[in-house]
């Protein structure tokens, strides 16, 4: 009962104090709003860039191209030895017939050469398009597929792929590398202006204990401010995010420079990014006051 | 038992200033004592420690069965809410009327609405200040000030009052109102320990007296001892 009545009058505090300080809680909330909308920025970055990574990754495929003279039993074969390999996702099969329909239908140059060829001098192969899981491993399993009898060659983009995947691989590493230092950057910066907040407040601190407030009862109201700075300063960077990322995703149809790289659509994307705000706001404006607070209670 | 015992006390500063040096006091419950002494004789700081404001270097200061010097600083409030505390500049909120101020104590401690009611126009009255309940410091005077800060420290009847110059800033008469009170106080059966400049009062009331120098207790006058001529060595 006591706790309760601490608590509801910590809340009750808290809500006065934001207003009644009304300078130096807007001062705190700008400075959240402006920190949380670079990390609103980062995050929609991170996200895309992630997105067409995956993307890109998904659509690499190994291609295995089987001797010119298999038979329908070898094909199979090779068909079970595949499906019995560990970390492959999709084989689809593809026949030198139809390679060779789809090629002329292509172009008409080929269509002039190929279609004076009979089943014996083709030399197309039939093939085997191959999905990994693990893009990493794509090297390995090509390898491990090459060497299965009635396997001629493999290609999947060797030399490229890895490349892509390392790069990939670096730019993500710094887009996350640089959310989370934002993030912390933001968490610092918040904690410093709710410091002079509370600095100005060292007078209602010191009384606190003065009349027999344990630190945790002097700690709640303003950690609860904090929160409350925390959720009216991630209101804007949420509005600006999810308007701001709407009208940018239409502007471009959803697509930025070619049709390779899409964005992520608005919905419910905006939404996961806009909680990610509220969160932070509410867990670094906690933590900004619950720090400068602490500063003042040692003794 | 003593309800305030300093044995070999010590407190350095960081700076190297020795401010206590080996005190050993003894207050009574029920006791009136001043603590008189030069600007820098360790008077606020004695008081100081057992608030536990400052910590002692050495030594032994026991309040109220707590030993001030090891307690910890999470632990503070309940020394806390066993004294009250009374300081030359009020330390009041100005956001706050006299009757929040006071109460203001009581609801960090979490206690009903009625009962903190009751407590603050019981207290209200003990210091002469029913009528001015709902005003706030900067409209009163610098002696009702003070007695609102002297009702905040006592609303919930804490054993110990501790007064650090209460009428420094307070004019004769006012100052001699603020002593009748703090008597008043120390009648209901609350120690009072008193750091003051004022001669005057210390003369006036005639009780115990410690006369510190240099960190140390120069004289211990009984209640009803205390001579005026020893004042030569208060500046």
């Amino acid at each position: 009962m006591k706790a309760i009545r601490i608590l509801t009058r910590s809340i009750r505090d808290s809500f006065k104090s934001v207003f009644r300080n009304f300078s130096l809680s807007l001062a705190s909330i700008s400075c959240i709003a402006i920190t949380l909308i670079v990390v609103a920025i980062s995050l929609i970055l991170t996200y895309n860039v992630n997105n067409f990574t995956s993307k890109v990754e998904r659509d690499v495929t190994i291609v295995a191209f089987l001797d010119t003279n298999i038979k329908e039993e070898g094909r199979q074969e090779i068909l079970e030895k595949l499906k019995k390999m560990e970390g492959l996702q999709n084989i689809t099969y593809e026949s030198k017939t139809k390679i060779g329909e789809e090629m002329m239908n292509s172009s008409d140059i080929f269509k002039n050469i190929m279609k004076n060829w009979d089943e014996s001098e083709s030399p197309l192969q039939d093939t085997y398009l191959i999905k990994v899981e693990n893009i990493k491993e794509i090297g390995s399993i090509a390898k491990r597929i090459e060497n299965l009898p009635g396997v001629d060659i493999v290609k999947y983009g060797e030399g490229m792929v890895e490349q892509l995947v390392s790069l990939f691989d670096l730019v993500r590493k710094i887009c996350y590398g640089m959310v989370i230092a934002l993030i912390i950057v933001t968490a610092f910066l918040i904690a410093n202006t709710i410091k002079i907040t509370i600095f100005s407040r060292r007078r209602e601190i010191d009384i606190m204990r003065l009349v027999g407030a344990s630190n945790i009862n002097i700690k709640i109201p303003f950690v609860f401010e904090g929160l409350i700075l925390g959720v009216l300063g991630s209101i804007i960077p949420i509005i600006t995010t999810t308007y701001g990322y709407t009208a940018l995703y239409e502007k471009f149809h959803g697509q930025l420079f070619s049709s390779l790289i899409t964005l992520i659509k608005p919905q419910p994307f905006v939404f996961q990014v806009s909680l990610v705000l509220l969160i932070i706001g509410i867990l670094v404006g906690m933590f900004g006051s619950w720090r400068a607070v602490r500063k003042y209670l040692k003794i | 038992m003593s309800l305030i015992v300093c044995q070999h006390l010590k407190k350095q500063y960081k700076t190297g200033v020795v401010a206590i040096h080996d005190l050993n006091l003894n207050i009574e419950k029920g006791e009136f004592c001043f603590v008189i002494g030069s600007t820098g004789c360790g008077k606020s700081t004695l008081i100081k420690m057992m608030y536990r404001e400052e910590r002692p270097t050495s030594g032994k200061i026991i309040v109220g069965g707590i030993n001030v010097a090891k307690i910890r600083n999470s632990k503070v409030y309940k020394l806390r809410r066993k004294l009250g505390v009374v300081f030359q500049d009020y330390k009041l909120l100005n956001r706050l009327t006299a009757y929040e101020n006071i109460a203001f104590a009581l609801e960090v401690l979490g206690l009903p609405k009625d009962e903190i009611h009751n407590k603050v126009l019981k207290v209200l009255d003990l210091v002469g200040l029913k009528g001015k309940a709902k005003s706030y410091p900067h409209e009163l005077s610098g002696g009702e000030q003070q007695r609102v800060a002297i009702a905040r420290a006592i609303v919930n009847g804490p054993r110990i009052l501790i007064c650090d110059e209460p009428t420094g800033n307070l004019d004769k008469r006012t100052s001699m109102e603020i002593m009748e009170v703090l008597k008043e106080i120390n009648k209901l059966g609350t120690t009072i320990i008193m750091v003051t400049h004022d001669t005057t009062i210390v003369n006036a009331l005639k009780e115990r007296t410690i006369l510190l120098d240099n960190g140390r207790i120069l004289k211990d006058y009984a209640k009803g001892t205390y001579k005026y001529e020893s004042n030569k060595n208060i500046n």
